[in-house]
């Protein structure tokens, strides 16, 4: 591990995140694990409930309690930020790592002008003069394509559409120039037109700044243009990951596959879509095995009752990873019937 | 203009909503503002036939929900007709407007706020039954709702259960099992499962397209998603600012739009088969419907408008193929009309 010359902007380790409550803890983020590079844009997808959120929020430390982070470690920069105290966490966040959430209104203030907000936090995060912070929040408004930003710098976020509103939340999320950008759903309350802004935006801020971006959607649209890898997420675990295009044309794990069918799309001819039967379980009754085992249409194609009694591991599948018994190597399979036999 | 014929089910002739937004009148007087009236519909026409599905879609704000209600008689029209099975809705007596809602039902975009929280799924999907004395006796009700469960891919036994026990999918059934049990000819679903999971949506939109095939239901479908209204749609209609700029056949409104503001709508939908092809961000956005351009709506964002655009507003005119365009540059043939791949 420690010979690897470059450490990953943001490593995740076995992170598990629990909820305690009356009938005991309930896992919501069940130990999983994943690195974003410098420049690279992770998409992490998954059914609602599935933890992507959660996930998200345990990396720029706002997780809200009683939620909390009962194992792993999470690095930025090989540093660990898991466990650092709030004060220093705050520092880091929005100067390392950025947020971006779905609704650009709860980000807001209403009462203060945009240009307030912005100034304010480059001041918190950056040493430069007020006359300084406000030409760089005018240099950040046009950047992310807001017309006349000398102008509109001076006006309200109700005076703001929606599509703009956002592209102000992304340039507050810029104001310190962070390493890291933890996106929730970006996009999701936006319409076509105006999504596709945001992505040409996120993608160009990658590609000339270097950040790293954990893009959290159900979009697989978005992520398909928007990101490098993507994560599939189900029942807190990842499912699959690996590179966009493997993860959509060729995906590995049953979910995946189920989930990539379920999809409509423009000029398609099929008169149904695939259907995965039933729902993601609960967070009090998650199946033991493998999450997905009282959905999934192969569990008879894994010999020994693995899917309903050991949970897999993610494993090399073709070119992404899956947690899937079906990809444990022909010669694994057999050892385990052995020494069970 | 529009063809009279026993296969149209519902005929929409030049409706019109307009909603007061004012002041109230002591601060209209005293900040000297005159009366705001927001056209949040302004002049659509449009035919359904039965069995057939036509799909309103457009950016938000643009009145789709607007017509939804209009049609089924939530508001008031401030103009122009609706006609169901050859009926004047405005002309109907009340016996007869009673009858005829029986015969159409809405499915709404949330479906937990749709559902009463205190009552019991079978009693839920029985109030239709009870209201339009469809059924009386105890024992027809249950017999109705066990197999109006059944239709919809959940259990008889649901019935005794309330709607917080059941997944954003199953309660979305509940509903559609609601709409049906007054057996219905027409629906109007408005953005059904815009709230769902693409996996969940998958299972709804396969659902309706069953439930279509075998009862012949009409719909009126609703939703900003073009993947899905292409999967779902015989023919689409194109909002703009309160105007249909497009009417036509699902396959040729995708592969051949004609105007340029479905032009536009279509080149940013997200490539999810990684083509490569660069989604074109839609520039500008949609403009506030108080203060609507003069002439073509669209004009301050099209890259076709020419003097004409400005003073004089474009009128559906029929097109070769049997679909419908407002458009002076289309009707003028001065955009090249492009060729279907
Ligand atoms: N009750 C109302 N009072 C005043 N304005 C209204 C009312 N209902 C709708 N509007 C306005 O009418 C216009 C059309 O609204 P509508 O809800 O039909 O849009 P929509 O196309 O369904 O949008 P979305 O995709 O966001 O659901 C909007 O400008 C909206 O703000
Ligand atoms: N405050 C909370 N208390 C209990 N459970 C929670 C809380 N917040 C989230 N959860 C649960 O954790 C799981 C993952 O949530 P989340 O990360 O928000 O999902 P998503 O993938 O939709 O973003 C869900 O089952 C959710 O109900
Ligand atoms: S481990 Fe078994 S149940 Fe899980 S996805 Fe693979 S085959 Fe299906
Ligand atoms: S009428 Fe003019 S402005 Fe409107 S869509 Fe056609 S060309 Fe563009
Ligand atoms: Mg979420
Ligand atoms: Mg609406």
């Amino acid at each position: 591990m420690s010979s690897t010359p470059a450490v990953p902007l943001l490593q995740v380790k076995n992170l598990r995140i629990e909820f305690p409550t009356r009938r005991g803890n309930l896992t919501a983020v069940d130990d999983i694990s994943f690195d974003i590079a410098a420049g690279e844009v992770l998409g992490v997808v998954g059914e609602s409930g599935a933890g992507k959120s959660l996930t998200g929020a345990a990396v720029i430390g706002l997780l809200e309690p009683p939620g909390r982070i009962a194992n792993g470690e999470i690095l930025l920069a090989g540093r660990r930020i898991d466990n650092l105290p709030f004060e220093e966490l705050r520092k880091i966040r929005g100067r390392e790592i950025g947020a971006i959430f779905q609704d650009p209104l709860t980000s807001l203030n209403p009462l203060y002008t945009i240009g307030r907000q912005i100034i304010e936090t480059i001041e918190t995060h950056l040493d430069l003069t007020h006359a300084q912070a406000r030409a760089r929040a005018i240099e950040l408004l046009n950047e992310v394509g807001i017309p006349a930003a000398d102008r509109r710098i001076d006006h309200y976020p109700h005076q703001f559409s929606g599509g703009m509103r956002q592209r102000v939340v992304i340039s507050l999320a810029l104001a310190a120039n962070p390493k890291l950008i933890i996106a929730d759903e970006p996009t999701t309350a936006l319409d076509v037109s105006i999504q596709a802004q945001i992505i040409t935006l996120i993608k160009k801020l990658c590609r000339e700044h270097g950040t790293a971006v954990m893009l959290v959607t159900h979009d697989m649209g978005v992520i398909a243009e928007t990101a490098d890898r993507v994560a599939v997420m189900y029942a807190g675990r990842i499912a699959e990951i690996g590179p966009v295009a493997e993860v959509i044309h060729s995906p590995q794990h049953p979910y995946t596959i189920g989930l990539m069918g379920a999809i409509p799309s423009v000029g398609d001819a099929h008169e149904r879509l695939a259907q995965i039967d039933g729902s993601m379980p609960r967070l009090s009754a998650i199946p033991k095995g493998c999450a997905f085992n009282p959905r999934c249409t192969r569990v008879n194609d894994v010999p020994n009752h693995r899917c309903t009694t050991e949970r897999p591991e993610l494993l090399p599948a073709g070119k992404t990873k899956a947690a899937c018994w079906l990809h444990v190597s022909a010669a694994a399979q057999t050892d385990k019937q052995a020494v069970t036999a | 203009m529009i063809k009279k014929s026993s296969n149209v089910l519902l005929e929409v002739i030049d409706i019109a909503k307009e909603f007061d937004v004012s002041k109230p009148w002591l601060n209209r007087v005293i900040e000297r503002q005159e009366r705001q009236i927001l056209k949040a519909v302004d002049g659509v026409s449009f035919t359904i036939n039965r069995g057939e599905t036509l799909s309103l879609v457009g950016e938000s704000g643009c009145g789709k929900s607007t017509v939804a209600r209009l049609v089924c008689g939530l508001y008031k029209p401030s103009r122009g007709s609706i006609i169901f099975d050859s009926v004047n809705m405005a002309d109907a007596g009340a016996d007869e407007v009673q009858q005829l809602r029986k015969r159409f039902q809405m499915i709404f975009q949330d479906p937990y706020a749709s559902l009463n929280p205190r009552w019991r799924v079978g009693k839920i999907i029985a109030e239709p039954l009870r209201v339009h004395k469809i059924a009386t006796s105890n024992a027809d009700v249950k017999q109705r709702v066990d197999k109006l469960l059944t239709q919809v891919g959940l259990s008889p036994l649901d019935a005794e259960k309330f709607p917080h026990e059941f997944s954003g999918g199953q309660r979305q059934r509940i509903s559609i099992a609601r709409a049906l049990s007054s057996n219905p000819e027409f629906l109007v679903c408005d953005e059904p499962t815009s709230a769902l999971d693409v996996s969940v949506q998958a299972q709804i939109l396969n659902l309706m397209k069953d439930l279509q095939r075998e009862f012949g239901l009409t719909y009126l479908f609703i939703s900003h998603n073009l993947a899905v209204v292409s999967h779902i749609s015989t023919r689409v209609g194109v909002m703009y600012l309160g105007r249909l700029v497009e009417v036509a056949d699902t396959k040729r409104i995708f592969a051949n739009p004609q105007h340029p503001y479905t032009q536009m709508l279509q080149s940013a939908i997200p490539d999810l088969k990684m083509t490569g092809k660069q989604r074109t961000p839609v520039a500008g956005e949609v403009p506030n419907p108080l203060t609507p351009p003069t002439g073509c709506a669209f004009h301050p964002r099209c890259p076709h408008a020419f003097e004409r655009c400005k003073t004089e507003r474009p009128n559906l005119i029929d097109y070769e193929d049997g679909g419908q365009v407002a458009c002076h540059a289309v009707e003028e043939k001065r955009i090249n009309i492009r060729v279907a791949a």
